[in-house]
């Protein structure tokens, strides 16, 4: 069942030389306005129940704009968006707090906006303050608070009832690492218990440890919408996108997808990884000392050459990665044609799994500046238990324990 | 409309709590807290009385008493208190609940209940307070007080509806909130409050006429100083008219609806 329908939303801004024309149509006249800017243009998606989608884009893609839409915040020009139960957002923690109040107090308000009158809340404000964490504060006017202890009490309001779409907007950062843990738990938990979750962030780790789905927004329209991974990775080619650069999807044996972009100075020719016997390995054992060989070739005039690289799980989320500028191994001013050989020597102390290998030449610290090519998924090899004890995780570190 | 009745039921709780909250705010944190809503107009009254009761007091035979003009004043003051809150909150109403209607999803008719809901019960303990006082002058209430709520309610609609309008208009033409307190001086000394109507020069006095703050003073003056029953008529004549405006009110609403947060 879908919990969201979006069904071709549009909101344009219209703009006026006079307010008087703005209300002039309201009354029916048609008047023109001065200029229209579409933020969210036709777009469409349905999420079911359960799901947990990332919402991603540059700034000023409309993100907020579409959140806003589906809370009812903000009222599309056309087009529409079904909601099948409760939304909760949290989107600004602490929003509405009135300083003179105490925290009890504000929590009672708070939950009125939700729409939950005072016998809601008497049922779930003792959990509700236990949860929160800031003691006899509890009771003392919000004016005295930390900014981290409005947001626990915030949090703890906000998330009381288990609603049907949970919108988070950045808000996971916020906080100290302990309250973190505990918000991020109880999100996993609203979704197991069926929870549509909708994830705003920048941040690739939480959008791929969370959703299962993301959506790329871009000048208001959705261009992509798929498995997180795919989409992060064609953001990340679209960030680094300049004139002249392409961005190019290649589809791969086992359904996944492989996003290269880049202008295209320096290219790879080859990459291979090599076993602990110097032989061509897809699979490796934990622990192995591995070899991952790169051949760059320079096709255009370029003052500096830096390889990087990154190795990722399955979910997208990276193990390692550095490059040729932090280890100091820059090529100033590569003759045009020349051909570089990188071997990248290291341990495989990762657990078991499918991994991938995701490369990127450009010119400094990181590929914002100059992007030669950024190739995900340049490489995929597995990670085999051969000779070591049962573990789980996703690296090795070998323990020794004494009983 | 059944949309509106919807909303407002089920944020009801949203809109007892925001008047409590709205209420509790102002005694925090200084010494007299809502005192001083009794007191603002209170002195008012006491400077306007010293000023003028030795010029105006000869004016007023219908009330027998030797305070006549506080009297007098009083209940114009009460009433003009009432109309001046209601419209100076409704002109701030979507304004300054911007940061609110930004991020959160909030039936905009909740608002002008809210204010409605803080200024009547400011208003209150403001009727209150002069219903002691009269007593202690010498001017106890008598049955026509139960006039009351009637002349309240129409205030309230017309204030209401002629304030709603104002508070859509003020997201998009900002100059309003610069304009309107200057009309309300004007209306203010327009209005017989502070002297009585009989100085207004015959020739002039039709005018009055286009005033629609003088039929709901006088009702104030009938049933509180002069203690005889109100001008139904004009009273009603002002209810439709608030009435009409708060239909005007509410559509505008609606239209702007769709525009007003990109605005605020």
């Amino acid at each position: 069942m879908n919990v969201l329908e979006v069904h071709r939303l549009t909101k344009c801004f219209r703009e006026f030389n006079s307010e008087w024309k703005r209300v002039a149509s309201w009354f029916g006249f048609s008047v023109k306005p001065l200029a229209v800017s579409t933020v969210i243009n036709d777009v469409t998606f349905q999420v079911k129940a359960g799901e947990a989608v990332g919402v991603v884009g540059q700034n000023g893609a409309g993100k907020s704009s579409l959140l806003k839409l589906i809370t009812g915040t903000l009222q599309p020009n056309s087009g529409s968006v079904t909601v099948n139960g409760r939304i909760a957002a949290i989107l600004e923690l602490g929003m509405g707090f009135n300083p003179e109040l105490t925290g009890r107090q504000n929590v009672y308000h708070a939950a009125s906006i939700m729409g939950f009158g005072a016998a809601d809340v008497d049922e779930v404000i003792a959990d509700l303050e236990a949860f929160a964490e800031v003691g006899h504060y509890f009771d003392e006017p919000v004016r005295t608070y930390s900014s981290g202890m409005q947001v626990r009490v915030a949090f703890a309001v906000a998330t009381a009832w288990r609603p049907e779409i949970l919108i988070v907007d950045e808000a996971l950062s916020v906080g100290d690492s302990y309250f973190q843990h505990k918000s991020f738990n109880r999100i996993r938990e609203f979704q197991s218990q069926g929870t549509t979750l909708l994830i705003v962030s920048h941040d690739r780790a939480s959008i791929q440890a969370l959703c299962d789905r993301a959506l790329l927004l871009e000048k208001g329209s959705v261009i992509k919408d798929g498995p997180p991974e795919e989409v992060m990775d064609f953001y990340n080619a679209l960030i680094a996108e300049k004139e002249n650069s392409t961005v190019e999807v290649k589809a791969l044996d086992g359904g996944k997808v492989q996003t290269s972009s880049g202008t295209g100075e320096a290219r790879i020719e080859e990459i291979a990884l090599y076993n602990s016997k110097s032989e061509l390995a897809d699979y490796i054992a934990v622990g192995e000392d591995v070899e991952l060989r790169i051949k760059v070739k320079v096709h255009k005039p370029i003052t500096s050459l830096v390889l990087g690289y990154c190795i990722k799980d399955r979910l997208g989320q990276v193990m390692y990665g550095t490059n040729t500028w932090h280890s100091q191994q820059i090529i100033e001013n590569p003759e045009v044609g020349s051909e570089h050989q990188f071997v990248i020597a290291f341990p495989a102390n990762l657990g078991v799994g499918s991994y991938s290998v995701v490369t990127a030449l450009h010119a400094r610290e990181s590929h914002i500046d100059a992007n030669y090519e950024w190739r995900d998924l340049a490489l995929v090899f597995n990670v085999v238990n051969i000779n070591k004890m049962q573990f789980q995780g996703c690296n090795w570190m070998e323990p020794k324990i004494t009983v | 409309m059944n949309g509106l009745l919807k909303g407002v039921y089920q944020y009801r709780h949203f809109i007892a709590s925001s008047i409590r909250n709205e209420l509790v705010n102002q005694f925090a944190r200084s010494r007299l807290g809502g005192l001083w809503l009794v007191i603002h107009p209170l002195v008012m009254v006491a400077i306007y009385a010293f000023v003028l009761s030795a010029v105006l007091s000869a004016k007023f035979d219908g009330i027998d008493n030797d305070y006549a003009y506080a009297i007098y004043l009083t209940s114009g003051i009460l009433a003009w208190t009432l109309f001046n809150d209601t419209l100076s909150r409704c002109l701030n109403l979507f304004v300054g609940n911007g940061d609110l209607l930004k991020k959160m999803r909030v039936p905009k008719v909740t608002l002008p209940l809210i204010a409605a809901g803080t200024v009547l019960a400011n208003n209150l303990l403001l009727f209150a307070t002069i219903i002691l006082i009269f007593a202690f002058l010498g001017h106890p209430p008598t049955l026509v007080v139960l006039w009351m709520p009637l002349i309240t309610g129409v205030l309230v609609l017309f204030a209401l509806g002629l304030g709603l309008v104002i508070g859509v208009l003020n997201v998009f033409f900002r100059d309003l909130s610069q304009l309107v307190p200057i009309v309300l001086q004007f209306l203010f000394w327009f209005t017989p409050i502070v002297y009585p109507i009989v100085i207004i020069p015959d020739n002039m006095r039709h005018l009055l006429m286009f005033n629609p703050m003088y039929p709901l003073v006088s009702a104030y003056h009938d049933v509180l100083a002069y203690q005889r029953s109100p001008d139904l008529f004009s009273l009603g004549v002002i209810g439709l008219a608030g009435g009409l405006l708060l239909i005007l009110g509410l559509w505008l609403v609606r239209k702007a609806n769709a525009e007003m947060v990109d605005l605020l």
